[in-house]
């Protein structure tokens, strides 16, 4: 890994994965994040998406190709919350400045800062098993901002969510990313929260995954929660969908 | 910083089947406390049955009725001093040995978990070593350290080691490997991991192990006593005297004790188990058995 050239937070050079038992996650993918942009990779299960942010995390080594981060600790969003079970929302917040080694007192305003931007207040005293799924995602955002990185990594945070859950984070992280202007790869299932999210959609194929098309998303900042009822929106979505159609074919 | 939208979240907890928590109190108490009695009730009633019904009178030594195992054994006030004096020995001797294997099995299981050599090379000795029938390897211990307290304790520690350290190897492998990741993508480093993520994660099973080595090693106290006659005379010591001397209410009354100790070791690490984990974990949730 190495570091990435000026106004780019990350970028992918010809990236190939193949796993010890012969897998082949990836090939020959190329992509690039700018500063401050928000990018969303979509593609059917098995496609690498989670292993493109793993190597972008340094979590996996790519078999083939370089990759360069602007960050050198990148936010991690993971799928599951990933929260402790044995630590109040208040210590699962602070988790990684602590790991960081951020002094106690600068940690706790970063914690009080991170649990109010992430609409947590009140909660600091709950365990994780007394929080529905929602919060629990929001405890995870809140605990990737303490960090302030410039570059978040998204693996499929809202995917176990009921439907307005989601939405509702989906709107919540906008505003997060155009207060806090950090770039964003988010990997996702979904075309509708891939194009109401990002500023360009990267359509990945069946595995293994390359890169089929990518998709300018042409709605400013920032986006009304009607957005995916416009028309336009149906024709940016058609086409990120009929670009993931061709990956089955 | 301030609020992204300023307002409060809404979503609640998912609904949580009623757990035996929230049941009145006094039903819960009694739900806890009538089945083991009623059991008791009917043990009682068995003993009595078979000591009048089934066993002559000159043979009835062989077992006393309850009531003469609590006049013999526990109102006769130098019987009950001897048995209480026995069972402090004992008791020095499980809670060292227990504390000594509990700080060694954890040790030992972290190693394992560090280094998968270590794992490798010793794992399948510690299971030799819990094949080996303990009574067998004792007279050797005897040979070696002599016939006192810290034989005794080493026959404990050879008996209890075994479930913490299997235990809480299970415990610290067993950690969610997406907690590993988070840990890895801060450069979290061994110690940090292990404070932090491992013994934490490990707990449940730590305790899980604790209350069986707890009880073993009360069995592994009283084993040494009957071995080991140096010193303090230990429960053990004090059941092979009374059946030498064909004592049983004594002899009774000194097994029931020497097996509430163990109950009260066995419930004690429950309850411990079930403060430290309970608020966080599944099943610290559950009251002890």
């Amino acid at each position: 890994m190495r570091p990435a050239p000026t106004g780019t937070a990350l970028s992918f050079h010809r990236i190939g994965k193949t796993f010890p038992d012969g897998t082949q996650a990836l090939h020959d993918v190329s992509l690039t994040v700018g500063d401050g942009e928000f990018v969303a990779v979509v593609g059917p299960s098995g496609s690498g998406k989670s292993t493109l942010l793993r190597i972008a995390s340094g979590l996996t080594e790519p078999s083939a190709g370089s990759v360069a981060v602007g960050s050198e600790l990148p936010g991690y969003v993971f799928q599951d919350p990933t929260l402790l079970p044995w630590r109040t929302v208040e210590a699962n917040v602070g988790l990684l400045a602590e790991l960081d080694g951020v002094p106690k007192e600068e940690r706790r305003r970063l914690v009080a800062d991170a649990i109010l931007l992430a609409g947590l207040t009140g909660f600091e005293r709950h365990r994780p098993r007394a929080l529905s799924g929602g919060m629990r995602m929001r405890v995870s955002l809140a605990r990737a901002l303490t960090v302030r990185p410039s570059l978040f990594l998204f693996d499929e945070p809202f995917g176990a969510l009921d439907e307005i859950t989601r939405e509702r984070l989906g709107n919540e992280l906008l505003r997060l990313y155009l207060r806090e202007q950090f770039a964003g790869l988010f990997v996702t299932h979904s075309v509708v929260e891939a194009v109401r999210l990002a500023r360009r959609v990267t359509v990945l194929s069946a595995r293994p995954g390359r890169v089929l098309a990518e998709i300018e998303v042409p709605f400013d900042y920032p986006r009304g929660g009607g957005l995916q009822f416009d028309t336009a929106f149906g024709r940016v979505a058609r086409s990120v969908s009929d670009a993931l159609r061709e990956s089955f074919t | 910083m301030t609020a992204v939208d300023g307002s409060s979240p809404v979503e609640i907890a998912p609904p949580v089947k009623p757990s035996p928590r929230a049941l009145p109190r006094l039903a819960r108490v009694g739900s806890m406390v009538l089945p083991p009695f009623a059991v008791f009730v009917a043990v009682i009633g068995v003993w009595y049955l078979v000591t009048y019904a089934f066993l002559a009178p000159r043979r009835r030594f062989l077992l006393p009725p309850p009531h003469q195992v609590v006049t013999d054994g526990f109102l006769d006030r130098t019987i009950r001093d001897e048995i209480l004096s026995a069972l402090g020995g004992t008791a020095k001797v499980a809670l060292v040995g227990l504390g000594v294997a509990a700080a060694l099995g954890v040790a030992f299981a972290i190693l394992m978990n560090w280094a998968r050599w270590v794992e490798r090379s010793f794992y399948p000795w510690a299971v030799v070593l819990q094949t080996i029938p303990i009574l067998a390897i004792v007279p050797l211990i005897g040979f070696w350290l002599g016939y006192g307290f810290w034989s005794r304790t080493v026959v404990c520690i050879l008996i209890a080691i075994f479930p913490i350290t299997t235990n809480t190897l299970f415990g610290l492998q067993s950690v969610d490997s997406s907690h590993h990741d988070l840990f890895t993508l801060r450069h979290a480093r061994r110690w940090r991991r292990l404070v932090r993520l491992e013994l934490p994660s490990a707990l449940p099973a730590v305790f899980a192990g604790l209350r069986i080595s707890a009880g073993l090693s009360v069995i592994g106290a009283i084993v040494g006593d009957f071995f080991f006659r140096q010193g303090d005379p230990g429960i053990g010591r004090l059941i092979d005297d009374y059946t030498h001397s064909l004592d049983s209410g004594p002899l009774f009354a000194t097994v029931i004790i020497a097996s509430l100790f163990g109950l009260v070791v066995f419930w004690f690490f429950g309850l411990l188990a079930t403060l430290i984990t309970g608020p966080w974990h599944e099943t610290g949730q559950r009251p002890p058995p």
